[in-house]
């Protein structure tokens, strides 16, 4: 992608996310439930209401407050969560981290997943075992993460107990505060105990988020591979007595990973919008579960926030993967694309 | 490819097995909603609490069914309700959601979507705008906070089921539009003055339809799982009405003790989703040409 068109694309996220925020704004503002009236103690004049609304900036018009909102966001400032009291964007600073960790381990295993089962079913193409796996790969898709994750607790929490289905690391485990991936400091520092009870908790989750997006990336990695196989090239590479998995691996995969990859952004951002639910069924802190507590909280200025770096996350893993694609893709240089 | 075309398209129908197996599910769902009230043996409703919990009756050997008490087949949950009447009254919602959330989010997405892809312009600009910023959310999010927004119940569910998902169905007919725009007969169409609504309803619409058909279905299918997730983060219909996602989300509560509250109706709910997929991936291979090998 050329630096201009790139620059292009950044200014045309902005007014997304303008509109991100207005959207969210004008849905919260109609709300009938009062943000105020669930944190005022029993027996607070209506004078202390009407100081704590001024606090909050709710004494203004819908307009003004939106108005101050997109400028205090500009400076930086997201306000301060009425539920948790805590800035708002301290908390988005602790719980971004263990949903980006989690959303990497799954978007992970759904490739590796996806790539081993597209690439064998490609290599075993009109035998029963290819069958098996196209149909294996239908039906886990068909099945989305929220039903998943039930499967999972209902193994992992009932069935046979082995992995933890809640949190996120073992309570009895001391954790460095200093940064919010645990996963990645700790494998830094080599504290593999850590490590371990991290990765046993991310186990079922992360499956639950992976696996519908595994099965549809091999799904469009074996439709591009019968293509790429089907080519001249590859005929040519037979004819010079390659190997099966050679042709297979060197010649046709390269090429037929494309599609897949652009894919698999789109997927990406999907996964990450997955952990709203699937944090909130294995109660693991990150900014999904967080979500769905502000929105039940009335919380407008931490709902906001956590909307508005969704917005974000969306709209560059796309920006980045059609980067990668262009830059991965000599054909597609040059092009408009 | 172009003999498989000859073949009529009942027949290449009936021989897919996705489409066979989809429907046969699809009907069952029907069936099932429509004759709730023969099929149910109990009152979905109806609390029983010296009976609460028992195990399904194939699975309740040990201790012999009170004598002159109805026999609960699937069980029954904490309030001693008939496990197996709640999850045929639910297929009842369930369907019902599907259906209704299907049919408005299809009306509007590809009202929008054809005005987008035909008219192009600022109309297109404004509309594709719209859909990045929709696109923009997690939609499970946005539907949690829509319907806490809206107030929980029926038609706020299915409203914002629609509201959520009517970029499925613009994005898609917003792009066929743009292609068919650019062929021959909707040219020739325009040099005889037809007005652009016509044309969008009678020459291209019918070219979108097998596409709408296949988004329709999927859509059913999302539809009785984003219920299922709202009713689970509470935020569904009232908790005595009987849902498969109600039911999913009381069952979770007493998993370890009694795990068939939660397994059925999960069960139900991936068969119901098992077949519409089947179903809407079997009609895209025969309806769209171009999928066609």
């Amino acid at each position: 992608m050329s630096p201009q068109l790139l620059f292009k694309r950044l200014l045309l996220a902005l007014p997304t996310l303008f509109g991100v925020g207005l959207v969210v704004f004008i849905l919260m503002r109609v709300v009938p439930g009062d943000p105020i009236a669930m944190m005022i103690p029993p027996g607070a004049s209506p004078q202390d209401i009407a100081t704590l609304r001024a606090h909050y900036g709710l004494d203004h018009s819908i307009a003004v407050q939106f108005g101050i909102w997109v400028k205090e966001v500009l400076h930086g400032n997201f306000g301060t969560s009425i539920t948790f009291r805590q800035d708002v964007l301290d908390l988005i600073g602790e719980r971004l981290p263990a949903t980006l960790e989690l959303g990497i381990v799954a978007m992970l295993l759904a490739c590796v997943l996806g790539g081993i089962v597209g690439v064998l079913s490609s290599a075993w193409h009109g035998g029963a075992l290819a069958g098996l796996l196209d149909g294996g790969a239908a039906l886990v898709q068909s099945i989305p993460d929220f039903l998943w994750g039930l499967v999972f607790i209902l193994v992992f929490g009932v069935l046979l107990p082995w992995l933890p289905v809640s949190g996120r690391l073992d309570p009895a485990l001391s954790q460095d505060a200093g940064t919010g991936f645990i996963l990645l400091s700790n494998v830094a520092r080599g504290r593999w105990d850590i490590v371990g009870s991290l990765l046993s908790h991310m186990v079922a989750p992360a499956l639950a988020l992976g696996l519908p997006v595994s099965a549809m990336l091999a799904r469009v990695l074996k439709a591009s591979m019968q293509e790429a196989l089907g080519s001249d090239y590859v005929m040519l590479a037979r004819l010079k007595g390659l190997s099966g998995t050679r042709v297979l691996l060197r010649e046709a995969l390269p090429n037929a990973i494309t599609p897949t990859l652009s894919l698999s952004a789109v997927q990406f951002a999907f996964l990450l919008g997955g952990t709203v639910l699937i944090e909130r069924l294995f109660s693991y802190p990150g900014i999904g579960s967080l979500a769905i507590t502000a929105v039940i909280g009335r919380d407008l200025p931490l709902i906001q926030a956590v909307v508005l770096t969704f917005a974000v996350l969306f709209i560059s893993i796309n920006l980045a993967v059609d980067t990668l694609v262009v830059a991965l893709n000599p054909r597609l240089r040059g092009s408009k694309a | 490819m172009s003999a498989r075309l000859h073949i009529p398209l009942r027949q290449r129908l009936l021989r897919n097995p996705r489409v066979v197996l989809g429907a046969f599910i699809c009907a069952l769902l029907v069936l099932v909603s429509l004759l709730a009230p023969w099929i149910a043996p109990l009152d979905p409703q109806d609390q029983d609490l010296i009976a609460s919990f028992e195990p399904p009756a194939l699975m309740n050997t040990a201790q012999p069914a009170i004598e002159g008490e109805a026999t609960h087949w699937l069980g029954t949950d904490n309030l001693g309700r008939d496990v197996l009447s709640r999850l045929v009254y639910g297929a009842r919602i369930a369907l019902w959601v599907a259906l209704a959330s299907a049919v408005l989010s299809c009306a509007i997405g590809s009202t929008l979507g054809a005005l987008a892809g035909y008219f192009g312009g600022k109309c297109d600009a404004l509309i594709s705008r719209m859909v990045d910023v929709w696109m923009s959310f997690p939609p499970v999010l946005l539907a949690v906070v829509l319907v806490s927004v809206i107030g929980t119940g029926l038609w706020s569910v299915i409203a914002a089921i629609v509201i959520v998902d009517w970029t499925r169905f613009c994005r898609v007919v917003r792009a066929e539009t743009q292609a068919q725009k650019a062929l021959d007969y909707v040219t020739s169409a325009r040099m005889l003055g037809l007005s652009p609504w016509r044309i969008i309803w009678t020459e291209i619409r019918p070219n979108v339809v097998p596409l709408l058909i296949t988004l329709f279905t999927l859509e059913m299918g999302v539809a009785i799982v984003v219920e299922a997730i709202l009713s689970f983060v509470g935020l569904s219909l009232a908790s005595g009405e009987a849902t498969w996602g109600g039911m999913i989300g009381e069952g979770r509560l007493y998993v370890n003790q009694a795990p068939w509250l939660m397994v059925l109706p999960m069960l139900c709910m991936m068969l119901a989703v098992l077949g519409l997929n089947a179903l809407g991936d079997g009609l895209r291979r025969e309806l769209d040409p171009v999928v066609q090998r």
